[in-house]
């Protein structure tokens, strides 16, 4: 039952980081129907930013993910502005291979910055805390509060904000949100930024119990694919369920299955899930 | 004066400085460097049908070249198939498992599809880095065979290795050219401008897009397996989406969607890269930039821009009224451009 439970904890930690990973890149295709390549980076260069303040200012774990988070922002915001705004009426391969070509420059970039090592991130949050007669690291709690405080927080911006529902508008119907006087531009920008963030947050969440290296965005970001395919590109609530899912998939299959292959649960379960419904598990009309 | 250099005489022209290409270089290593990028022409060459003619981003492409590779690699060093053999079947399991992965693919339109791929292609390289029994895992495997001799033709050499990937790269260009020049290549641009449109011609889609798919993924394996026979050792690196990255490089900046395209951009990267190798590891710190420029400025590739140029003036010559009869070949080199056009008008109204 421990063990159980103890499996059940892992998918929530991973689950979480997913989905916010997830949450990042299906807002973006929701605005823009970009299936962003260069998330991952983003991601990974959210986690060296962070281990950079820490290490060599020594500052403060927190105030590193803040940095990191607006970092990343910023530097989304630019790709939108140098790269996806420019090709808005392109045909879709062309955003595609611009993505490809912002992730291959990033990762590049971090190489020839910080080197190819694989880094470990230093934590605050090194114990071990008991919960119900579980030990549990205490970063591992600390990933599962932030990511679903952070979901939570992101729902009420969303709703409850006049800026947040100007992304909604977008997100429904572009045209009609230009019409209603919103400016599609500044909307984009928005979500480019919101999205880096979450990324950066996601990767200093989760660097203390994993690596910091170059190509740490890639396998993260193709998992999160699978996840928004799965959950309905564009939808929110999808890539919430979808990340759940999948971290659950890949903690109990890396246990009960086996931990070599538990990489590949995420996609054999896309390739079965979309071998029998091609339009995703909860996509909508409009997809 | 540039329309000699087009058709029959330019490809001709080509072949012949391909094959002088080693009585005239200094060194092997240039040669060598020549057989790699002839080999990653021919690969690149298959992406274009599926990307370039049909208009689906296949980003498993380098999965299949490693399959291919692999399979190669594994029947000669752990079943002592001999050499040719092989061959024929790394070409063969590629299609098959090409037509499993094809046929569950292509029911997705658009991103998903290349989503659906790069999944595909992480698959394929966890599998070979993971699955050990069969594939050696990370220690790769060592002392593939070259090419064995077929009647008084040995591969042994650097030149004669060289003339054999070439003689295989002349063979993909030319069926490449049947194809698409038939009505089968016909019906591939017709689903790449518009699936609703080929519908209603009557092209059964799933079928045509399979077939490209399947012969898409046959040039990957073949070139999988010149690639095993030329290096000679395997790793899982070989899998990496890095390899697909490349390809859709080299086929963007030739030109998408035509036959020499694909060719000059897989035998002009790795050139630049040679050039650039004190960069090394950071060699996409400038290709990356350089994919993002000519993806805005100039999407046609140089061979597309090219043909774009000369069917603008043919069009001026023929408004100009004066020359109406023009050479049968122009109509040729006008139509991908407006297939091209019609393509980018599709896509805007997808998005």
């Amino acid at each position: 039952m421990t063990l159980f439970l103890q499996q059940v904890l892992n998918g929530l930690t991973l689950g979480g980081v997913y989905s916010l990973v997830a949450l990042g890149l299906t807002l973006v295709y929701g605005i823009l129907h970009v299936p962003n390549f260069a998330h991952g980076a983003f991601y990974m260069a959210g986690a060296y930013v962070s281990y950079y303040m820490m290490t060599s200012l020594g500052v403060n774990y927190w105030l590193a993910m803040g940095a990191a988070a607006i970092a990343v922002a910023a530097l989304s915001m630019l790709a939108d502005r140098l790269v996806f705004h420019p090709l808005r009426n392109a045909p879709e391969l062309h955003d595609m291979i611009a993505a490809i070509g912002i992730m291959l420059f990033l990762e590049a970039g971090a190489q020839a910055l910080w080197g190819a090592d694989f880094h470990r991130m230093p934590t605050p949050y090194g114990q071990m805390v008991e919960v119900l007669g579980l030990t549990a690291p205490a970063q591992r709690l600390l990933i599962i509060a932030a990511a679903f405080g952070l979901m939570v927080l992101l729902h009420l911006f969303l709703t409850r904000t006049v800026t947040g529902s100007t992304i909604v508008a977008m997100a429904q119907n572009r045209e009609g949100a230009a019409l209603v006087g919103i400016d599609a531009t500044r909307v984009t920008l928005l979500v480019f930024a919101i999205s880096g963030a979450l990324a950066a947050i996601a990767a200093t969440l989760y660097a203390p119990i994993n690596l910091v290296y170059p190509s740490m965005g890639n396998l993260v970001i193709t998992k999160a694919f699978v996840i928004i395919i799965l959950g309905g590109m564009g939808s929110i609530p999808g890539a919430i369920v979808g990340g759940l899912i999948i971290g659950m998939a890949e903690s109990f299959g890396g246990f009960y299955v086996s931990t070599d292959y538990k990489d590949i649960i995420a996609f054999v379960l896309l390739v079965a899930i979309l071998s029998i419904r091609p339009q995703g598990l909860f996509a909508s009309k409009a997809a | 004066m540039s329309n000699v250099l087009q058709g029959k005489t330019g490809w001709a022209l080509l072949l012949a400085l391909a094959i002088v290409f080693p009585l005239v270089t200094p060194n092997s290593y240039y040669l060598t460097v020549m057989t790699l990028a002839f080999i990653y022409a021919i690969a690149t060459l298959g992406l274009n049908l599926i990307t370039g003619y049909t208009g689906q981003l296949n980003l498993a492409h380098g999965g299949f070249m490693a399959i291919g590779a692999y399979t190669l690699g594994i029947l000669t060093v752990d079943h002592q198939v001999p050499f040719w053999g092989a061959f024929v079947l790394s070409g063969v399991v590629c299609m098959a498992v090409g037509y499993l992965v094809g046929v569950v693919s292509l029911r997705l339109k658009g991103h998903y599809f290349s989503i659906f791929t790069l999944c595909i292609g992480y698959i394929i390289y966890l599998l070979i880095e993971k699955w050990e029994s069969l594939t050696h895992g990370t220690v790769g495997l060592i002392g593939i065979p070259v090419p064995a001799s077929v009647g008084p033709l040995v591969f042994d050499n650097v030149q004669a290795q060289y003339y054999l990937v070439l003689f295989f790269l002349v063979a993909g260009t030319f069926l490449m050219h049947r194809i698409v020049t038939s009505l089968l290549g016909r019906s591939f641009m017709a689903v790449r401008n518009s699936d609703a449109l080929a519908e209603a011609l009557g092209i059964n889609l799933m079928r045509t897009k399979v077939l490209s798919f399947v012969l898409s993924v046959s040039y990957a394996g073949f070139a999988g397996a010149l690639y095993a026979g030329q290096v000679r050792f395997l790793g899982p690196d070989i899998a990496r989406t890095d390899l697909t990255f490349d390809m859709v490089m080299a086929m963007l900046v030739g030109g998408t969607g035509t036959l020499l395209g694909p060719l000059l951009g897989a035998v002009l990267v790795p050139w630049v890269t040679q050039t650039l190798q004190f960069l090394q590891d950071y060699r996409m710190l400038v290709f990356g930039p350089v994919l993002i420029l000519l993806i805005i400025f100039v999407p046609d590739g140089i061979v597309g821009s090219w043909a774009k140029r000369q069917a603008r003036r043919a069009a001026a010559a023929r408004r100009g009224g004066k020359s109406r009869a023009q050479p049968a070949g122009t109509p040729v080199v006008a139509n991908p451009n407006a297939n091209a056009a019609n393509a980018a008008n599709a896509g805007a109204d997808h998005a």
